[in-house]
């Protein structure tokens, strides 16, 4: 069935026109101006980091002979032709992977305690007074916002070169992570049983206790698995400023040019990362359900 | 508030044995779980050599570094941490360019919608997920080697490992593309690449430019820390000048980087909401 469609007078198609290409004239020019302003930051970015396409494109098959080279063993065969010479110190990583674990696991629970006793006071339907809160917000803040990395090096001369630093780095960048997102739980809640508890004459602290932290509980320990798993991460590289784990060794790989003991230690460091968001996720989904895994 | 009556108690009882007689390892699981925690971190803080004496000296180390740190001062080498904190958001925005325009093409590979096929997809996902696993910081250092020192090496550090993030969140971001548009410009006769020109990336580029920014954002963190391996930015002065004990030139570099990182994020979200308005954001 064909149906006529009727067309507009000249006159009023033509101001339709002419309005539908003024106004994508006027995209189009918003369009090229923001192209051109971004490539002229590039341009600047480009020559304020020392971009060199020469020496990329020199230096570009060194690249891919290096992974060719930490896949060769010293005697010139290729590493897995003899797991037990490329693994040669495999106990002595796994100890210091385990302690890598161990680090973050520690710097993650106790960053958590301490990030469980200050996000109430810096969420803004539970905050006892405006200027706790904004103190404890720009707290966290500063916490979040310093990298691990920076509170190692710290935290290595201050408490000297160990696991030590590695974990107070770690717990301090936790801190601010997870009260930021905690706080965030904490203010979506159903302020109901809040005000149930209020009522019957209770403290602060019981309100927190019987009315928020049910509610908030299972947030919270999403939060912190998923912060464990980031913090893995980041255990495995704070060992670069001498805050023990496995990372120590690897630079030491890296700079000294062992080429096959850096792939070895680096597949082992991706495997325990893998298999830690692995066991994450899992724990996750039996805790709360398939959709908390994603 | 009275009791029930006990006949109705012993009805409910028997009804419902679950409620009244939970099994013990039910009632158990929990406190079992806060204790192996609980136990897992004391063997940590054994195994890890944490003791009081250690603590406390160190906190009063800490006390004492954070005395030397007021107040902040760049001494007469403000204009070479100026030049360096340029560095690290040059680092920054080049890195995460390079590797989003590399990461688009292999994000259609890797999306289900475009390749149907297992066989193809799974190689390319496995390997931007080695890619990921491996950390910024490792592979600034295999720049190093590859490129030399400088923030040359930290650009391409950052675009590698941002490569692999695109990767995976580009390809879902296609993957949840509606099909119908596509289905529209095949119906008028357009190829595959049209589909992809006209159908998909309409739909699909203001959620990556979204996340182009919000990695912009992230990564100028990232840059101030690749430095302390050699790779270029503010993060080689921070690094140099903790080693030589320089505490008030350690704090106003923190402090540097404490106003650079606001100052992009508050930017960056500006031009988020710009792009894909303030509800897709949030």
């Amino acid at each position: 069935m064909t149906v006529a469609v009727p067309l507009l007078p000249s006159q009023q198609l033509a101001a339709l026109n002419d309005a539908y290409r003024a106004a994508m004239m006027r995209k189009r020019i918003r369009f090229t101006v923001a192209s051109a302003v971004f490539a002229a930051a590039l341009m600047i970015a480009a020559i304020g980091a020392e971009v060199s396409p020469g020496t990329f494109v020199a230096k570009i098959g060194n690249f891919v002979s290096y992974f060719d080279r930490i896949a060769t063993l010293e005697s010139g065969a290729r590493v897995w032709s003899d797991i037990g010479e490329w693994f040669w110190g495999w106990r002595k990583w796994l100890a210091l992977l385990g302690e890598t674990i161990l680090i973050s696991y520690v710097g993650t629970l106790a960053g958590a305690i301490l990030a469980f006793a200050l996000n109430f006071l810096a969420a803004e339907n539970t905050a006892p007074a405006p200027w706790l809160r904004f103190t404890v917000k720009r707290l966290m803040e500063f916490c979040r916002t310093v990298p691990d990395i920076v509170f190692a090096l710290i935290f290595v001369i201050a408490f000297g070169l160990g696991p030590m630093a590695g974990v107070l780095a770690i717990m301090i960048h936790s801190v601010g992570a997870l009260g930021k997102l905690y706080s965030e739980i904490v203010e979506n809640i159903d302020m109901k049983p809040v005000e149930g508890v209020r009522s019957t004459g209770a403290s602060w602290v019981s309100c927190m206790r019987f009315a928020v932290v049910p509610q908030v509980a299972a947030g919270f320990a999403s939060y912190t698995l998923l912060r464990f798993e980031i913090n893995v991460r980041g255990a495995s590289v704070i060992g670069f400023v001498g805050a023990g784990g496995i990372g120590q060794e690897l630079v030491v790989a890296i700079r000294k040019f062992y080429y096959s003991d850096v792939s070895a230690i680096l597949l082992m460091i991706v495997v325990t990362v893998f298999v830690i968001d692995i066991g994450t996720g899992w724990v996750r989904g039996r805790l709360f359900g398939k959709d908390a895994r994603a | 508030m009275s009791l029930l009556p006990p006949p109705e108690r012993e009805r409910l009882r028997s009804q419902y044995p679950e409620v009244f007689a939970r099994p013990a390892s039910a009632r158990l699981a929990t406190p079992a779980m806060i204790l192996g925690a609980a136990a897992i971190f004391l063997f940590g803080l054994v195994d890890l050599d944490f003791s009081p004496a250690r603590l406390l000296a160190g906190f009063h180390q800490l006390g004492w570094i954070t005395m030397m740190m007021i107040p902040p001062d760049p001494g007469s080498s403000l204009p070479a941490y100026l030049v360096a904190l340029g560095e690290t958001l040059s680092i920054a925005l080049l890195g995460t360019t390079i590797g989003a325009l590399v990461a688009l093409p292999i994000s259609l590979l890797a999306a289900r919608n475009i390749v149907p096929s297992g066989i193809f997809r799974f190689p390319v996902r496995r390997f931007l997920d080695s890619i990921r696993g491996v950390d910024t910081l490792i592979w600034a250092l295999v720049w190093i080697n590859v490129v030399g020192l400088g923030p040359f090496a930290g650009v391409l550090a950052i675009a590698v490992s941002d490569f692999g993030a695109f990767g995976k969140l580009f390809s879902e971001a296609i993957e949840t593309a509606d099909r119908k548009q596509v289905e529209g410009i095949r119906a008028s006769g357009g190829s595959a690449l049209h589909e992809i020109r006209f159908g998909l990336m309409p739909q699909v580029l203001p959620v990556i430019a979204g996340q182009v920014l919000y990695f912009i954002e992230s990564n100028t963190r990232s840059a101030t820390i690749i430095g302390i391996v050699g790779a270029g930015g503010i993060g080689l002065q921070l690094a140099e000048q903790i080693r030589v004990l320089e505490w008030q030139k350690v704090s106003f570099l923190i402090l540097m980087i404490l106003v650079a990182v606001a100052a992009i994020d508050w930017i960056s979200s500006k031009l988020r909401f710009a792009i894909i308005g303030r509800r897709a954001v949030a």
